[in-house]
């Protein structure tokens, strides 16, 4: 049910000198990590759910139990609230905290991140099933990062002083919206968790995240290390759970003051709605996308292909960002199927612990059969299926990495969201006509164009509907960065300043004064 | 002379005798009120920020060995070309400390060239991330973390400050300094901007270049993380010099620079005399930038000599003769206390010192009886010996000036209500002194003294005091004590100065600004505001074919 996004290639990660993710340095994996933590936590406390319910957490590698975890329900949502509002009254420890003490805890939280990397790494490749080496390289640096980046916004979260005419003095002050309920889903676990978490904490509010049922244990073992670095009580509280019962109290709880969602389209209108239908709490949203990736004849066709093939099947497709509609200029379209499809066959599959697999299982059972089920339509509808098309492993939910030629807009494949390993490549012969098929859809999450030209450049990003457009990249994440849809994909901006927009209320304060002067 | 700053949160309701026995306070009751929460950065193990044992107070390093005493020039230790070196006394005792390599014009030369080469397009720095720049400077602050005890200790011994004061102000608002710009780094925002025409633009915030850095004895440390903090986070290279007087804290922290990581040049450090070193970067032709903070006289030097050179960019913090307004509607305990230490902080040597005290006519005579007991109470001795809470002047040069000025207030009819000599056997000490009935003519109501000596003057209306607070050529800071919202925003708004505190004085934190009116200077350091010190903005304009919004 829930989507999600991506990030930056691997490279620029290894920038620093002193960064310890070298590809060299990636540490031997220990494929069966020991689970610590399988309880709400709540308080700063570790507790069962009031229900005694527990749900089993799933290998999505051979479709085996992890173990079980606490199920919360809507009594204990209404317990992590109480935490949350507790810790956010008036004169409360988190409250009375300098701004740069709470930068000083999020620097601290993403320094015991970094020092539990290979193991908080193995817990996602366990729980999750991407390739360990993305998780050491690209997930907890980019975790890390994120703390680190907003850290430094705590104190420096300005308000303004304002000119207003007559005889007073006005300000702004830029407070924390209150307790903030958070919903984040299974395809970036930890990092999903950190977009949402660090720019909450940095400006000061507190919170109640529901974790995804499919992906419970890194958040729980973050959880420890925020109780670790010294977050008061009832800061942060996190319940794994699922999404029509802790997920729906959460959005329809009378005392959550804000609600962050990131998953699909589909439960992000029932967000949307539970906020109307309660206390019109404010909510963000961060959704599905069928993100239109172009390729223009004058492109270095090597780069863009490798750059389209990264777009589709990072994290095994499983990306709210994924370049889903590759659109190629017809005078280079078979030679870019061609060396698509030579690419795609390239794509090393397999259990995700191995340092040489890029490819892993997809997350669970139903998006497994979802998959399949759109590659049989995808035939049905007369594409061209040139490669993959099936389960790739007897166990576990791998699925063989898909290219489809000969993709028309109208098909199902062209429209829908499919969230797996599937790259559709259409062709096209005008800048103007592929910017109208570009933007002929419901989502407007991402984009991308390659090209040689600066005037295209410019004309089609100007032009895309969408909240990101790459040039000449795809998939290039950084903190700094704003992230978010246009229409059906989604409401506000994550990550960069713009993301602090969000946990934010701004209160203005006038104060009558005997005389102004400039 | 110099500039000065404390890096203090006051909280209204703190009615301690003055602000180094609160802050001690503060450390032996971390869960106690005002300003005193959880300190996660001070805490190794990750201990829960209420503990309950309080730490025991630091002490400083018995018998500490210096280990720096060379130029520190592209990540390495060069002696003087000229051979020369500066002797590096104890103010409290005049014994000799050690001896410092002497920089002069030839060394600044090889200074600048390693602080060009690592501005060079394409150079590990030029091409580092913005936010790797930061995490540099975290490193920094974690580094000057853990040697907050053997720094502290050094520039006590160094300045004569006061241990405790050196340990828990100066220290602790280096190692905030750096955090704080360390996180600017990959903040510093351009924009796009919507211009006329089929033209996309955008604006590019890049470092000046090498930077020319002077700064004063007064806060040795701390003027080097205001400094050099916003400088690198912003990518410049810097050629700083410390003051002569007071070079050894600032090449610690150039050992602590190499070890955190930052690549040669970016920092070199080049102790020196303002005559050679000083006015060698302040005319050279291949510095962009120079930030300087010391006396005014001295910034009009800078100034000139920016004009007759590259006209390179130029930001002065300088002297002050600033005004503290005491309305008779204040709470007198706190304004007494407030003005007490807002003058005698750190020997008086701090360029917002408030050494203009303009107290309303009704309680004005309580208010000298008050600041006599005060100055009275100041206990002085070795600045390394726990519960003295003042230390001796910086040199002879200084301590000769302050004395001089004392005696001319004598001279022109200044009641001296105590002190006015100096005190001790050996060492640079000045009687806490405090003056009343001072008229705005006398010199010691125009010049800057820099040293422990208060003036206290009369007056009976709001307009008046206004005009005399701003009849000076000094504009630095100002503060006033009243209880009434109205005046308090109407003598605020009106007062001719950078820095204005409201019932409370040296209120000074990394986050907001400070800077100087008038002859007190030009520019602002720390803030966001310090930024635009240090970078050049570039707008790009790009011909397009069709525009839209």
């Amino acid at each position: 049910m829930h989507r999600a996004m991506f990030l930056r290639n691997i490279r620029p990660v290894y920038r620093l000198a002193k960064c310890p993710y070298s590809a060299a340095s990636i540490p031997k994996p220990n494929p069966q990590p020991v689970v610590q933590f399988n309880k709400l936590f709540i308080n700063n406390q570790w507790q069962d759910a009031q229900s005694g319910k527990t749900f089993p957490t799933i290998n999505p590698s051979t479709g085996e139990v992890i173990c079980h975890v606490a199920e919360a329900d809507k009594t204990d949502v209404d317990r992590a609230v109480r935490a949350a509002r507790a810790a956010f009254r008036l004169g409360s420890p988190w409250r009375r905290m300098d701004a740069s003490d709470r930068g000083l805890l999020l620097t601290r939280l993403a320094d015991a991140i970094e020092r539990d990397a290979g193991y908080l790494a193995e817990l996602e490749t366990l729980d999750n099933g991407k390739p360990y080496a993305i998780s050491y390289c690209v997930d907890i640096p980019n975790v890390v990062k994120c703390f680190r980046y907003y850290a430094g916004w705590a104190d420096k979260w300005e308000g303004k002083t304002i000119p207003i005419d007559g005889d007073y003095f006005c300000y702004t002050r830029h407070e924390p919206i209150g307790v903030c309920g958070q919903i984040i889903p299974w395809n970036f676990p930890l990092l999903m968790q950190a977009w949402k978490l660090a720019p909450a904490l940095a400006t000061g509010n507190t919170i109640v995240m529901k974790v995804a049922e499919q992906t419970p244990l890194t958040a729980l073992y973050v959880a420890n290390l925020i109780k670790e670095v010294g977050f008061p009580e009832g800061v942060v509280n996190i319940l794994p759970g699922m999404g029509p019962s802790a997920g729906a109290a959460i959005a329809s709880h009378m005392d959550v003051d804000k609600l962050a969602f990131t998953g699909s389209t589909e439960v992000g209108h029932l967000i949307q709605q539970a906020s109307g239908s309660s206390n019109l709490k404010k909510v963000t949203l961060e959704l599905g996308g069928k993100s239109p990736n172009i390729i223009l004849s004058d492109a270095n066709m090597e780069e863009a292909v490798e750059q389209a093939h990264f777009a589709l099947f990072f994290n095994q497709g499983q990306c709210c960002c994924a370049g889903s509609r590759t659109y190629v200029q017809a005078d280079i379209y078979d030679e870019f199927v061609e060396r698509s499809v030579e690419r795609t066959k390239n794509r090393v599959t397999g259990d995700p612990f191995d340092l040489k697999t890029e490819h892993g299982p997809q997350i669970d059972d139903e998006q497994f059969k979802k998959i399949l089920n759109y590659i049989d339509i995808g035939k049905k509808e007369g594409a061209k299926m040139l490669c993959g098309g099936k389960a790739a492993s007897d166990k576990g939910y791998f699925i063989q990495p898909t290219v489809f030629g000969d993709v028309q807009d109208e098909m199902t494949i062209a429209r829908e969201e499919i969230f797996g390993p599937v790259m559709q490549i259409m062709k096209f012969k005008t800048l103007e006509e592929v910017l109208e098929r570009a933007n002929d859809t419901k989502y407007g999450l991402a984009a991308a164009v390659f090209t040689k030209d600066i005037d295209k450049a410019h004309y089609l990003s100007s032009g895309l509907r969408a909240g990101t457009v790459w040039i000449n990249c795809y998939d290039v994440f950084g903190a700094q960065a704003p992230f978010g849809g246009f229409k059906a994909s989604g409401n506000g901006r994550e990550l960069g300043e713009y993301g602090l927009d969000n946990y934010t209320e701004v209160k203005t304060v006038t104060i009558k004064v005997p005389q102004k002067n400039s | 002379m110099p500039v000065v700053g404390v890096e203090i949160s006051q909280s209204s309701d703190d009615k301690d005798a003055d602000m180094t026995s609160k802050l001690i306070k503060d450390q032996q009751n971390p869960s106690g009120n005002g300003h005193s929460h959880p300190e996660p950065g001070q805490n190794p193990n990750h201990r829960p920020p209420h503990a309950d044992a309080p730490p025991a107070l630091p002490a400083p390093i018995p018998d500490l060995c210096i280990q720096h005493t060379k130029l520190f020039i592209n990540n390495e230790w060069h002696e003087s070309v000229s051979g020369r070196k500066i002797p590096v006394r104890n103010p409290a005792t005049g014994e000799l400390l050690c001896e410092v390599e002497e920089a002069d014009a030839e060394d600044i030369d090889k200074a600048v060239k390693s602080a060009r080469a690592a501005f060079e397009l394409g150079s590990p720095w030029r091409s580092m991330d913005a936010s790797d720049r930061g995490r540099l400077l975290n490193k920094l602050a974690d580094l000057v973390e853990r040697d907050h005890l053997l720094l502290a200790t050094l520039e006590a011994l160094d300045s004569g400050k006061v241990f405790l004061v050196a340990f828990f102000v100066d220290l602790v608002a280096t190692i905030k300094t750096l955090r704080y710009y360390a996180g600017w780094a990959d903040k510093i925002h351009g924009k796009t901007i919507p211009i006329d025409g089929d033209y996309f633009t955008y604006t590019r915030h890049e470092p000046i270049g090498v930077c020319g850095q002077i700064i004063p004895w007064n806060f040795p440390v701390m003027m080097f993380s205001w400094k050099i903090a916003p400088a690198l986070c912003s990518g410049n290279t810097v050629v700083i010099k410390p003051a002569e007087q007071t070079p050894l804290t600032a090449l610690h922290m150039a050992a602590l620079i190499k070890e955190a990581g930052f690549p040669p040049g970016v920092v070199n450090v080049v102790p020196g005399y303002g005559p050679t070193a000083g006015s060698a970067i302040s005319h050279h032709m291949d510095i962009d930038k120079v930030a300087f903070s010391g006396s005014t006289a001295v910034g009009k030097l800078i100034q000139r000599a920016a004009g007759d050179t590259n006209l390179k960019r130029v930001t002065l913090e300088l002297g002050g003769k600033n005004p503290i307004i005491v309305f008779a509607d204040c709470d007198l305990e706190q304004a007494v206390e407030q003005a007490h230490s807002g003058l005698f902080f750190n020997q008086g040597q701090c360029c917002v010192a408030g050494s203009r005290l303009f107290v309303e006519e009704p309680i004005y005579e309580t208010f000298v009886r008050r600041s006599v007991e005060k100055a009275r109470s100041k206990v002085l001795g070795d600045p390394l010996t726990p519960g003295v809470d003042q230390g001796p002047q910086i040199d002879r040069k200084q301590f000769d000036k302050i004395l001089e000025l004392v005696e001319s207030g004598q001279r022109e009819g200044a009641t001296l209500e105590c002190g006015g000599a100096p005190w001790g056997q050996q060492g640079l000490f000045i009687q806490p002194t405090v003056f009343s009935n001072v008229t705005d003519d006398m010199r010691i109501a125009k010049e800057e003294i820099f040293g422990p000596v208060q003036q206290i003057m009369c007056f009976s209306s709001v307009e008046e005091v206004v005009t005399r607070a701003n009849a000076t050529h000094y504009g630095l800071a100002a503060g006033l004590f009243t209880s009434d919202i109205d005046k308090a925003f109407i003598v605020s708004a009106a007062l001719q100065a950078g820095v204005v505190w409201v019932n409370c004085y040296n209120a000074m934190s990394v986050m907001c600004p400070f800077g100087g009116f008038k002859m007190s200077g030009n520019g602002r350091e720390l803030g966001e505001y310090a930024l635009q010190e240090y970078t050049e903005i570039k707008a790009i304009t790009i011909k397009i074919s069709k525009k839209n919004s």
